[in-house]
Protein backbone atom coordinates (compact mmCIF):
# COMPACT_ATOMS: atom_id res chain seq x y z
CA UNK A 1 0.00 0.00 0.00
CA UNK A 2 0.98 3.67 -0.95
CA UNK A 3 1.95 6.15 2.32
CA UNK A 4 0.30 8.91 0.02
CA UNK A 5 -2.08 8.13 -2.35
CA UNK A 6 -3.14 11.34 -4.32
CA UNK A 7 -6.60 10.16 -6.00
CA UNK A 8 -7.55 12.41 -9.13
CA UNK A 9 -7.38 15.86 -7.28
CA UNK A 10 -8.56 18.85 -8.94
CA UNK A 11 -8.66 22.04 -6.88
CA UNK A 12 -10.10 25.53 -8.40
CA UNK A 13 -10.00 28.20 -6.75
CA UNK A 14 -12.47 31.09 -6.31
CA UNK A 15 -14.74 28.72 -8.43
CA UNK A 16 -17.72 30.76 -9.25
CA UNK A 17 -16.15 33.87 -9.73
CA UNK A 18 -14.34 35.87 -12.45
CA UNK A 19 -11.11 34.92 -10.78
CA UNK A 20 -12.02 30.98 -10.73
CA UNK A 21 -8.74 29.39 -11.31
CA UNK A 22 -7.84 25.46 -11.99
CA UNK A 23 -4.60 24.97 -9.86
CA UNK A 24 -4.82 21.36 -10.41
CA UNK A 25 -6.28 19.33 -12.57
CA UNK A 26 -7.64 15.53 -12.00
CA UNK A 27 -3.64 14.66 -10.42
CA UNK A 28 -2.88 10.96 -9.35
CA UNK A 29 -0.01 10.15 -7.65
CA UNK A 30 1.20 6.93 -5.77
CA UNK A 31 3.88 7.78 -3.37
CA UNK A 32 5.82 5.00 -1.73
CA UNK A 33 6.90 4.98 2.36
CA UNK A 34 10.21 6.47 2.50
CA UNK A 35 10.31 7.31 -0.90
CA UNK A 36 12.65 11.09 -1.33
CA UNK A 37 10.49 12.67 -4.10
CA UNK A 38 11.53 16.16 -5.68
CA UNK A 39 8.42 18.47 -7.10
CA UNK A 40 9.18 20.60 -9.81
CA UNK A 41 7.77 22.64 -11.94
CA UNK A 42 7.69 26.53 -13.24
CA UNK A 43 6.14 29.41 -10.85
CA UNK A 44 1.99 28.53 -11.22
CA UNK A 45 1.97 25.11 -11.85
CA UNK A 46 0.20 24.01 -9.14
CA UNK A 47 3.39 22.61 -6.34
CA UNK A 48 2.30 24.67 -3.72
CA UNK A 49 -1.27 24.02 -3.85
CA UNK A 50 -0.72 20.34 -4.12
CA UNK A 51 1.39 20.07 -0.66
CA UNK A 52 -0.96 22.08 0.68
CA UNK A 53 -3.60 19.62 0.14
CA UNK A 54 -1.08 16.86 1.58
CA UNK A 55 -1.92 18.36 5.05
CA UNK A 56 -5.44 18.82 4.79
CA UNK A 57 -4.40 23.15 4.59
CA UNK A 58 -6.52 23.01 1.87
CA UNK A 59 -9.22 20.51 0.84
CA UNK A 60 -9.66 19.13 -2.51
CA UNK A 61 -12.69 20.37 -5.02
CA UNK A 62 -12.56 16.66 -5.98
CA UNK A 63 -10.62 13.67 -5.75
CA UNK A 64 -8.97 12.55 -2.51
CA UNK A 65 -5.63 12.28 -0.59
CA UNK A 66 -5.24 8.96 1.39
CA UNK A 67 -2.43 8.60 4.05
CA UNK A 68 -1.72 4.89 4.77
CA UNK A 69 -5.76 4.30 3.05
CA UNK A 70 -7.49 6.38 5.25
CA UNK A 71 -9.07 9.77 3.50
CA UNK A 72 -7.25 12.47 5.28
CA UNK A 73 -10.73 14.93 5.11
CA UNK A 74 -12.80 12.47 6.41
CA UNK A 75 -13.52 13.98 9.29
CA UNK A 76 -13.17 17.21 11.39
CA UNK A 77 -10.59 14.79 13.60
CA UNK A 78 -8.87 13.26 10.60
CA UNK A 79 -8.09 17.04 9.27
CA UNK A 80 -6.37 17.85 12.62
CA UNK A 81 -4.37 14.91 13.16
CA UNK A 82 -3.08 14.81 9.78
CA UNK A 83 -1.43 17.92 10.70
CA UNK A 84 0.80 16.24 13.11
CA UNK A 85 1.71 12.91 10.43
CA UNK A 86 2.46 15.59 7.65
CA UNK A 87 4.90 18.23 8.53
CA UNK A 88 4.50 21.08 6.26
CA UNK A 89 7.47 23.42 5.92
CA UNK A 90 6.73 26.51 3.82
CA UNK A 91 8.58 29.25 2.25
CA UNK A 92 10.86 31.19 4.18
CA UNK A 93 9.81 29.64 7.45
CA UNK A 94 11.97 31.54 9.43
CA UNK A 95 9.23 34.78 9.14
CA UNK A 96 6.96 32.23 10.83
CA UNK A 97 9.31 32.32 14.37
CA UNK A 98 7.28 33.98 17.09
CA UNK A 99 8.06 32.38 20.16
CA UNK A 100 10.60 34.54 23.29
CA UNK A 101 13.02 31.72 22.80
CA UNK A 102 14.23 28.69 20.57
CA UNK A 103 13.41 26.14 22.60
CA UNK A 104 9.52 27.08 23.10
CA UNK A 105 9.20 27.97 19.05
CA UNK A 106 10.81 24.56 18.46
CA UNK A 107 8.71 22.55 20.89
CA UNK A 108 5.44 24.56 19.51
CA UNK A 109 4.15 21.62 17.94
CA UNK A 110 4.31 19.12 20.38
CA UNK A 111 2.44 21.19 22.62
CA UNK A 112 -0.58 21.32 20.74
CA UNK A 113 0.23 17.35 20.71
CA UNK A 114 -0.48 17.25 24.58
CA UNK A 115 2.65 15.18 24.95
CA UNK A 116 3.66 15.01 28.67
CA UNK A 117 6.47 17.53 29.46
CA UNK A 118 9.42 15.03 29.45
CA UNK A 119 8.47 13.76 25.60
CA UNK A 120 8.07 17.75 24.55
CA UNK A 121 11.75 17.92 26.10
CA UNK A 122 13.34 15.02 24.14
CA UNK A 123 11.82 15.68 21.23
CA UNK A 124 12.74 18.88 21.17
CA UNK A 125 15.91 18.33 22.07
CA UNK A 126 15.75 15.67 19.08
CA UNK A 127 14.52 17.76 16.38
CA UNK A 128 17.40 20.60 17.31
CA UNK A 129 19.95 17.73 16.72
CA UNK A 130 19.03 16.76 13.45
CA UNK A 131 18.76 20.28 12.71
CA UNK A 132 22.60 21.07 14.28
CA UNK A 133 20.92 23.70 15.98
CA UNK A 134 23.29 23.84 19.78
CA UNK A 135 21.33 23.74 22.97
CA UNK A 136 23.14 27.11 23.84
CA UNK A 137 20.62 28.45 21.87
CA UNK A 138 17.94 27.49 23.16
CA UNK A 139 17.54 30.51 25.79
CA UNK A 140 18.06 32.85 22.92
CA UNK A 141 15.73 34.83 21.19
CA UNK A 142 15.21 33.13 17.30
CA UNK A 143 14.90 37.24 16.14
CA UNK A 144 18.16 37.36 17.57
CA UNK A 145 20.40 34.45 15.14
CA UNK A 146 21.13 34.76 11.22
CA UNK A 147 19.02 33.43 8.22
CA UNK A 148 20.34 29.99 7.82
CA UNK A 149 20.04 29.12 11.91
CA UNK A 150 16.48 31.11 11.87
CA UNK A 151 15.31 28.57 8.94
CA UNK A 152 16.54 25.79 10.85
CA UNK A 153 14.65 26.20 13.67
CA UNK A 154 11.58 26.66 11.66
CA UNK A 155 12.22 23.21 10.47
CA UNK A 156 13.28 21.72 13.53
CA UNK A 157 9.73 22.71 15.37
CA UNK A 158 8.17 20.41 12.79
CA UNK A 159 10.17 17.82 13.08
CA UNK A 160 9.29 17.53 17.14
CA UNK A 161 5.75 16.64 15.86
CA UNK A 162 7.60 13.65 14.59
CA UNK A 163 6.05 13.73 10.77
CA UNK A 164 6.31 10.49 9.16
CA UNK A 165 5.62 12.67 6.21
CA UNK A 166 8.18 15.68 6.00
CA UNK A 167 7.01 18.27 3.29
CA UNK A 168 9.41 21.41 2.24
CA UNK A 169 8.37 23.90 0.12
CA UNK A 170 11.61 25.51 -1.64
CA UNK A 171 13.98 24.83 1.66
CA UNK A 172 17.03 26.49 0.46
CA UNK A 173 15.44 29.85 -1.33
CA UNK A 174 18.22 32.65 -0.35
CA UNK A 175 20.53 30.80 1.63
CA UNK A 176 24.01 30.63 0.40
CA UNK A 177 25.54 27.02 -0.85
CA UNK A 178 26.66 26.07 2.27
CA UNK A 179 23.42 27.05 4.26
CA UNK A 180 21.64 24.94 1.46
CA UNK A 181 23.72 22.13 1.83
CA UNK A 182 23.34 22.43 5.68
CA UNK A 183 19.61 22.10 5.52
CA UNK A 184 19.73 19.18 2.94
CA UNK A 185 22.03 17.02 4.59
CA UNK A 186 19.76 17.65 7.76
CA UNK A 187 16.78 16.52 5.75
CA UNK A 188 18.26 13.49 4.68
CA UNK A 189 19.53 12.52 8.28
CA UNK A 190 16.18 13.02 9.40
CA UNK A 191 15.12 10.67 6.62
CA UNK A 192 17.57 7.80 7.39
CA UNK A 193 17.15 8.06 10.62
CA UNK A 194 13.07 7.53 11.15
CA UNK A 195 12.37 6.13 7.55
CA UNK A 196 10.18 8.91 6.87
CA UNK A 197 8.79 10.03 3.34
CA UNK A 198 10.02 13.24 1.94
CA UNK A 199 9.05 15.69 -0.63
CA UNK A 200 10.57 18.44 -1.60
CA UNK A 201 9.24 21.23 -3.99
CA UNK A 202 12.74 23.15 -5.40
CA UNK A 203 13.83 25.33 -8.47
CA UNK A 204 17.37 24.12 -8.19
CA UNK A 205 17.56 21.20 -10.66
CA UNK A 206 21.41 20.08 -9.43
CA UNK A 207 20.22 19.63 -5.96
CA UNK A 208 17.09 17.64 -6.89
CA UNK A 209 19.06 15.53 -9.49
CA UNK A 210 21.55 14.38 -6.56
CA UNK A 211 19.26 14.15 -3.35
CA UNK A 212 15.97 12.52 -5.34
CA UNK A 213 14.84 9.14 -5.38
CA UNK A 214 11.94 10.83 -7.78
CA UNK A 215 10.72 13.42 -9.43
CA UNK A 216 7.95 14.93 -10.23
CA UNK A 217 7.25 17.50 -12.54
CA UNK A 218 4.22 19.46 -12.56
CA UNK A 219 2.84 21.85 -15.31
CA UNK A 220 -0.43 23.97 -15.40
CA UNK A 221 -2.04 22.26 -12.85
CA UNK A 222 -1.24 18.29 -14.27
CA UNK A 223 1.85 16.39 -14.04
CA UNK A 224 3.87 16.47 -17.14
CA UNK A 225 6.83 13.72 -15.82
CA UNK A 226 7.35 11.74 -13.28
CA UNK A 227 10.47 9.35 -13.42
CA UNK A 228 13.88 8.82 -11.75
CA UNK A 229 16.38 12.01 -12.31
CA UNK A 230 17.74 9.81 -14.78
CA UNK A 231 14.84 9.38 -16.82
CA UNK A 232 13.91 12.86 -16.06
CA UNK A 233 17.01 14.87 -17.12
CA UNK A 234 17.66 12.70 -20.28
CA UNK A 235 15.02 14.93 -22.35
CA UNK A 236 16.71 18.10 -21.95
CA UNK A 237 14.24 19.71 -25.18
CA UNK A 238 11.11 18.96 -22.65
CA UNK A 239 12.41 19.84 -19.49
CA UNK A 240 13.43 23.64 -20.89
CA UNK A 241 10.41 23.64 -22.75
CA UNK A 242 8.57 23.17 -19.36
CA UNK A 243 10.22 26.27 -18.25
CA UNK A 244 12.82 24.53 -16.59
CA UNK A 245 16.17 22.95 -16.73
CA UNK A 246 19.02 20.45 -16.93
CA UNK A 247 21.67 20.01 -14.22
CA UNK A 248 24.93 22.25 -15.54
CA UNK A 249 26.33 18.90 -15.57
CA UNK A 250 23.89 17.62 -17.97
CA UNK A 251 24.74 20.41 -19.88
CA UNK A 252 28.67 19.56 -20.01
CA UNK A 253 27.68 15.69 -21.32
CA UNK A 254 25.48 16.75 -23.64
CA UNK A 255 27.82 19.42 -25.07
CA UNK A 256 30.53 16.55 -24.91
CA UNK A 257 28.43 13.91 -26.81
CA UNK A 258 28.00 16.96 -29.61
CA UNK A 259 31.93 17.14 -29.87
CA UNK A 260 31.97 13.57 -29.98
CA UNK A 261 32.72 12.03 -26.48
CA UNK A 262 29.99 10.08 -25.80
CA UNK A 263 29.86 9.09 -22.01
CA UNK A 264 27.42 6.31 -22.58
CA UNK A 265 25.79 6.79 -19.65
CA UNK A 266 23.43 9.34 -18.01
CA UNK A 267 25.09 11.92 -16.19
CA UNK A 268 23.13 14.71 -14.15
CA UNK A 269 25.37 15.33 -10.95
CA UNK A 270 28.66 16.30 -10.25
CA UNK A 271 30.12 12.87 -9.42
CA UNK A 272 28.10 11.24 -12.08
CA UNK A 273 29.98 13.69 -14.74
CA UNK A 274 33.17 13.42 -12.85
CA UNK A 275 33.67 9.41 -12.90
CA UNK A 276 32.08 9.00 -16.96
CA UNK A 277 35.20 11.50 -18.16
CA UNK A 278 38.01 9.45 -15.91
CA UNK A 279 36.38 6.24 -17.32
CA UNK A 280 35.90 7.57 -20.91
CA UNK A 281 39.77 7.86 -20.65
CA UNK A 282 40.49 4.32 -18.93
CA UNK A 283 38.30 2.94 -21.87
CA UNK A 284 40.48 4.57 -24.48
CA UNK A 285 43.49 3.95 -23.22
CA UNK A 286 43.48 0.26 -22.42
CA UNK B 1 34.29 57.41 -15.16
CA UNK B 2 34.07 56.64 -10.99
CA UNK B 3 30.30 56.16 -10.49
CA UNK B 4 30.45 54.49 -7.08
CA UNK B 5 33.00 55.16 -4.63
CA UNK B 6 33.28 53.51 -1.06
CA UNK B 7 36.16 55.21 1.46
CA UNK B 8 36.98 52.98 4.08
CA UNK B 9 33.08 52.49 5.29
CA UNK B 10 32.28 51.07 8.29
CA UNK B 11 28.74 50.39 9.56
CA UNK B 12 27.53 49.26 12.69
CA UNK B 13 23.35 48.48 13.48
CA UNK B 14 22.21 50.45 16.06
CA UNK B 15 22.39 48.34 19.29
CA UNK B 16 24.44 45.97 17.93
CA UNK B 17 28.60 45.39 18.81
CA UNK B 18 29.59 43.97 15.72
CA UNK B 19 30.33 45.84 12.92
CA UNK B 20 28.65 44.60 9.64
CA UNK B 21 30.99 46.41 7.08
CA UNK B 22 34.73 46.76 8.81
CA UNK B 23 36.56 49.26 6.43
CA UNK B 24 35.01 48.72 2.63
CA UNK B 25 37.05 50.85 -0.06
CA UNK B 26 35.77 50.48 -3.93
CA UNK B 27 35.19 51.86 -6.98
CA UNK B 28 32.54 51.17 -9.38
CA UNK B 29 33.17 52.34 -13.21
CA UNK B 30 30.14 53.58 -15.06
CA UNK B 31 28.55 51.04 -17.39
CA UNK B 32 30.07 47.88 -15.87
CA UNK B 33 28.26 44.71 -14.46
CA UNK B 34 29.67 44.10 -10.76
CA UNK B 35 28.27 40.92 -9.15
CA UNK B 36 28.62 40.54 -5.10
CA UNK B 37 28.66 37.28 -3.48
CA UNK B 38 28.88 36.01 -0.18
CA UNK B 39 27.81 33.86 2.83
CA UNK B 40 24.27 35.23 4.46
CA UNK B 41 25.38 37.59 6.88
CA UNK B 42 28.81 38.69 4.87
CA UNK B 43 27.13 42.15 4.39
CA UNK B 44 26.14 41.83 0.88
CA UNK B 45 22.84 43.46 1.69
CA UNK B 46 24.18 46.35 3.71
CA UNK B 47 26.46 47.06 1.51
CA UNK B 48 24.00 47.40 -1.65
CA UNK B 49 21.69 49.49 1.12
CA UNK B 50 25.16 52.41 1.24
CA UNK B 51 24.62 52.72 -2.29
CA UNK B 52 21.04 54.84 -2.11
CA UNK B 53 21.23 56.06 1.43
CA UNK B 54 19.06 53.39 2.60
CA UNK B 55 22.01 53.01 5.44
CA UNK B 56 24.73 55.34 5.85
CA UNK B 57 28.08 54.90 7.11
CA UNK B 58 28.72 54.64 10.71
CA UNK B 59 32.41 56.20 9.79
CA UNK B 60 33.74 56.53 5.64
CA UNK B 61 32.12 58.09 3.17
CA UNK B 62 29.82 56.58 -0.12
CA UNK B 63 29.71 58.78 -3.11
CA UNK B 64 27.56 57.99 -5.72
CA UNK B 65 27.16 59.74 -8.83
CA UNK B 66 29.86 62.24 -7.30
CA UNK B 67 26.92 63.03 -4.43
CA UNK B 68 27.93 62.13 -0.71
CA UNK B 69 25.27 59.77 0.34
CA UNK B 70 25.39 61.63 4.18
CA UNK B 71 23.91 64.70 1.95
CA UNK B 72 20.68 64.91 3.06
CA UNK B 73 19.53 67.90 0.50
CA UNK B 74 21.31 65.11 -1.82
CA UNK B 75 18.81 62.37 -1.18
CA UNK B 76 16.64 62.41 -4.03
CA UNK B 77 19.08 62.99 -6.57
CA UNK B 78 20.56 59.63 -5.15
CA UNK B 79 17.65 57.99 -5.32
CA UNK B 80 16.28 59.05 -8.70
CA UNK B 81 20.21 57.95 -9.48
CA UNK B 82 20.09 54.05 -8.13
CA UNK B 83 17.40 51.82 -8.56
CA UNK B 84 16.79 48.74 -6.22
CA UNK B 85 15.14 46.09 -6.42
CA UNK B 86 14.57 43.48 -4.60
CA UNK B 87 13.73 39.16 -3.81
CA UNK B 88 10.12 39.02 -3.88
CA UNK B 89 8.64 40.81 -7.02
CA UNK B 90 5.03 40.94 -4.80
CA UNK B 91 6.36 43.35 -2.13
CA UNK B 92 7.22 45.27 -4.84
CA UNK B 93 4.37 45.93 -6.88
CA UNK B 94 2.08 48.45 -5.63
CA UNK B 95 -0.51 49.07 -8.77
CA UNK B 96 -3.58 46.71 -10.36
CA UNK B 97 -2.21 47.25 -13.84
CA UNK B 98 0.91 46.58 -15.37
CA UNK B 99 1.76 50.24 -16.83
CA UNK B 100 0.53 51.79 -13.76
CA UNK B 101 2.71 50.43 -11.78
CA UNK B 102 6.04 51.28 -13.58
CA UNK B 103 4.01 55.39 -13.88
CA UNK B 104 4.56 54.76 -10.35
CA UNK B 105 8.19 56.56 -9.43
CA UNK B 106 7.78 58.84 -12.22
CA UNK B 107 4.64 59.80 -11.33
CA UNK B 108 5.87 60.52 -7.86
CA UNK B 109 8.61 62.35 -9.50
CA UNK B 110 6.49 65.03 -10.96
CA UNK B 111 7.19 63.90 -14.57
CA UNK B 112 5.04 65.50 -16.82
CA UNK B 113 2.18 63.26 -17.92
CA UNK B 114 3.16 63.39 -21.65
CA UNK B 115 6.81 61.90 -20.45
CA UNK B 116 5.40 59.25 -18.20
CA UNK B 117 3.98 57.76 -21.21
CA UNK B 118 7.06 57.74 -22.69
CA UNK B 119 9.07 56.82 -19.88
CA UNK B 120 6.98 53.60 -19.21
CA UNK B 121 6.87 52.75 -22.92
CA UNK B 122 10.00 52.64 -22.71
CA UNK B 123 10.96 50.88 -20.02
CA UNK B 124 8.36 48.08 -20.71
CA UNK B 125 10.37 47.69 -23.78
CA UNK B 126 13.81 47.15 -22.07
CA UNK B 127 12.71 44.45 -20.06
CA UNK B 128 10.20 42.87 -22.78
CA UNK B 129 7.07 43.15 -21.24
CA UNK B 130 5.48 45.91 -23.35
CA UNK B 131 3.08 42.80 -24.65
CA UNK B 132 1.49 42.86 -20.94
CA UNK B 133 1.33 46.45 -20.42
CA UNK B 134 -2.51 46.13 -19.50
CA UNK B 135 -2.33 42.95 -17.32
CA UNK B 136 -2.88 42.63 -13.43
CA UNK B 137 0.52 42.10 -12.12
CA UNK B 138 -0.84 39.78 -9.74
CA UNK B 139 -1.68 37.01 -12.93
CA UNK B 140 1.70 37.62 -14.50
CA UNK B 141 4.40 34.69 -13.35
CA UNK B 142 6.95 35.35 -11.04
CA UNK B 143 9.82 36.19 -13.44
CA UNK B 144 7.33 38.01 -15.54
CA UNK B 145 6.46 40.39 -11.88
CA UNK B 146 10.53 40.73 -11.51
CA UNK B 147 10.70 42.39 -15.00
CA UNK B 148 8.28 45.04 -13.95
CA UNK B 149 10.01 45.60 -10.74
CA UNK B 150 13.22 46.19 -12.92
CA UNK B 151 10.77 48.21 -15.12
CA UNK B 152 9.33 50.19 -12.45
CA UNK B 153 12.85 51.23 -11.76
CA UNK B 154 13.92 52.08 -15.25
CA UNK B 155 10.94 54.38 -15.47
CA UNK B 156 12.88 56.63 -13.11
CA UNK B 157 15.51 56.93 -15.53
CA UNK B 158 18.27 55.91 -13.28
CA UNK B 159 22.41 55.79 -13.67
CA UNK B 160 22.78 52.56 -11.41
CA UNK B 161 20.33 49.35 -11.25
CA UNK B 162 21.07 47.58 -7.46
CA UNK B 163 19.56 43.82 -7.16
CA UNK B 164 19.30 41.97 -3.67
CA UNK B 165 19.08 38.68 -5.25
CA UNK B 166 16.13 39.47 -7.97
CA UNK B 167 16.10 35.87 -9.00
CA UNK B 168 15.73 34.11 -5.09
CA UNK B 169 12.03 33.17 -5.50
CA UNK B 170 11.85 32.22 -9.85
CA UNK B 171 11.94 29.33 -11.24
CA UNK B 172 15.05 28.56 -13.91
CA UNK B 173 12.95 30.18 -17.19
CA UNK B 174 12.30 33.20 -14.80
CA UNK B 175 16.03 33.10 -13.50
CA UNK B 176 17.46 33.48 -17.47
CA UNK B 177 14.21 36.11 -18.32
CA UNK B 178 15.74 38.16 -15.39
CA UNK B 179 19.72 37.78 -15.90
CA UNK B 180 19.06 38.53 -19.45
CA UNK B 181 17.51 41.25 -19.17
CA UNK B 182 20.24 42.98 -16.76
CA UNK B 183 23.22 42.05 -18.89
CA UNK B 184 21.28 43.91 -21.86
CA UNK B 185 20.69 46.71 -19.93
CA UNK B 186 24.45 46.92 -19.32
CA UNK B 187 25.62 45.98 -22.69
CA UNK B 188 23.26 47.58 -24.92
CA UNK B 189 22.24 50.37 -22.71
CA UNK B 190 25.55 51.64 -20.47
CA UNK B 191 23.66 51.28 -16.99
CA UNK B 192 25.88 49.95 -14.24
CA UNK B 193 24.24 46.98 -12.62
CA UNK B 194 25.32 45.65 -9.31
CA UNK B 195 24.02 42.15 -8.96
CA UNK B 196 23.67 40.00 -5.50
CA UNK B 197 23.19 37.01 -5.55
CA UNK B 198 24.09 33.31 -4.28
CA UNK B 199 23.59 31.76 -8.20
CA UNK B 200 27.29 31.25 -8.91
CA UNK B 201 26.32 30.58 -12.71
CA UNK B 202 24.62 34.44 -12.55
CA UNK B 203 28.20 35.98 -12.40
CA UNK B 204 29.23 34.26 -15.42
CA UNK B 205 28.77 37.24 -17.45
CA UNK B 206 29.43 40.11 -15.05
CA UNK B 207 32.49 42.27 -15.58
CA UNK B 208 33.75 42.06 -12.11
CA UNK B 209 32.52 39.53 -9.16
CA UNK B 210 33.20 41.07 -5.59
CA UNK B 211 33.06 38.41 -2.54
CA UNK B 212 32.29 39.82 0.64
CA UNK B 213 33.09 37.75 3.94
CA UNK B 214 32.22 38.97 7.67
CA UNK B 215 32.09 42.75 6.16
CA UNK B 216 35.26 42.72 4.20
CA UNK B 217 36.02 42.20 0.73
CA UNK B 218 37.80 39.65 0.98
CA UNK B 219 38.07 38.90 -3.33
CA UNK B 220 37.26 41.44 -6.29
CA UNK B 221 38.57 40.66 -10.12
CA UNK B 222 37.04 39.16 -13.14
CA UNK B 223 34.59 35.74 -12.71
CA UNK B 224 37.49 34.21 -14.17
CA UNK B 225 40.06 35.00 -11.79
CA UNK B 226 37.74 34.68 -8.84
CA UNK B 227 35.86 31.27 -9.49
CA UNK B 228 39.37 29.20 -10.75
CA UNK B 229 40.24 29.96 -6.79
CA UNK B 230 38.16 27.10 -5.55
CA UNK B 231 39.51 27.05 -2.33
CA UNK B 232 38.94 30.55 -1.65
CA UNK B 233 35.70 30.17 -2.74
CA UNK B 234 34.63 26.96 -0.15
CA UNK B 235 36.71 28.37 2.28
CA UNK B 236 33.96 31.54 1.74
CA UNK B 237 30.79 28.78 2.03
CA UNK B 238 30.36 29.73 -1.84
CA UNK B 239 30.75 27.60 -5.01
CA UNK B 240 32.17 27.45 -8.09
CA UNK B 241 30.08 27.05 -11.39
CA UNK B 242 30.17 23.25 -12.25
CA UNK B 243 32.56 24.09 -15.37
CA UNK B 244 35.58 25.13 -12.84
CA UNK B 245 34.56 21.98 -10.49
CA UNK B 246 34.54 19.90 -12.75
CA UNK B 247 38.03 20.57 -14.44
CA UNK B 248 39.51 21.45 -10.94
CA UNK B 249 38.29 17.67 -9.98
CA UNK B 250 39.79 16.56 -13.24
CA UNK B 251 43.32 18.65 -12.41
CA UNK B 252 43.26 16.02 -9.29
CA UNK B 253 43.25 13.22 -11.30
CA UNK B 254 46.23 14.12 -13.20
CA UNK B 255 44.67 16.50 -15.81
CA UNK B 256 46.12 20.05 -16.45
CA UNK B 257 43.55 22.69 -17.36
CA UNK B 258 43.28 26.20 -16.81
CA UNK B 259 40.22 26.87 -14.33
CA UNK B 260 39.24 30.05 -16.13
CA UNK B 261 36.65 28.51 -18.06
CA UNK B 262 32.70 29.54 -17.21
CA UNK B 263 30.82 28.30 -20.39
CA UNK B 264 29.61 25.16 -21.12
CA UNK B 265 30.78 25.26 -24.48
CA UNK B 266 34.34 25.96 -24.20
CA UNK B 267 34.58 23.90 -21.04
CA UNK B 268 32.97 20.66 -23.06
CA UNK B 269 35.76 21.69 -25.76
CA UNK B 270 38.54 21.53 -23.73
CA UNK B 271 37.74 18.28 -21.80
CA UNK B 272 37.04 16.64 -25.37
CA UNK B 273 40.57 17.79 -26.55
CA UNK B 274 42.16 16.32 -23.67
CA UNK B 275 40.62 13.32 -24.49
CA UNK B 276 41.67 13.49 -27.94
CA UNK B 277 38.30 14.26 -29.67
Amino acid sequence: MAHISIVDLTHIYSMGTPFEKKALDHISLEIPQGQMVGLIGHTGSGKSSLVQHLNALIQPTSGQILLDGNDINASKITRRDVKFQVGLVFQYPEYQLFEETVYKDISFGPQNMQLSASEIDERVREAAGFTGVGEDLFDKSPLELSGGQKRRIAIAGVLAMRPSVLILDEPTAGLDPEGSRRILSNVTAYRQATGSTVIIVSHNMDDMASLADRIIVLSHGTVAMDGTPEQIFSDPEKIQSLSLDVPQSTRIALALKKLGVDLRQPVFTHEGLLSAILNYRGGVTC
Amino acid sequence: MEIIRFDNVHFKYPGSEKETLRGISLSVEEGTFVAVLGRNGSGKSSLAKHMNAILLPSSGRVTVCGMDTADEDRILDIRRNVGMVFQNPDNQIVANVVEDDVAFAPENLGVPSDQIRRRVDDALTLVDMFNFKTHAPHLLSGGQKQRVAIAGVLAMRPKIIVLDEPTAMLDPQGRRDVISTVTALCRENGMTVILITHHMDECVNADRVIVMADGSVVKDGTPQSVFSDVDTMEKHGLSAPETVKILYDLNRSGYSFSLTTLDVQTCAEKIAEALGK
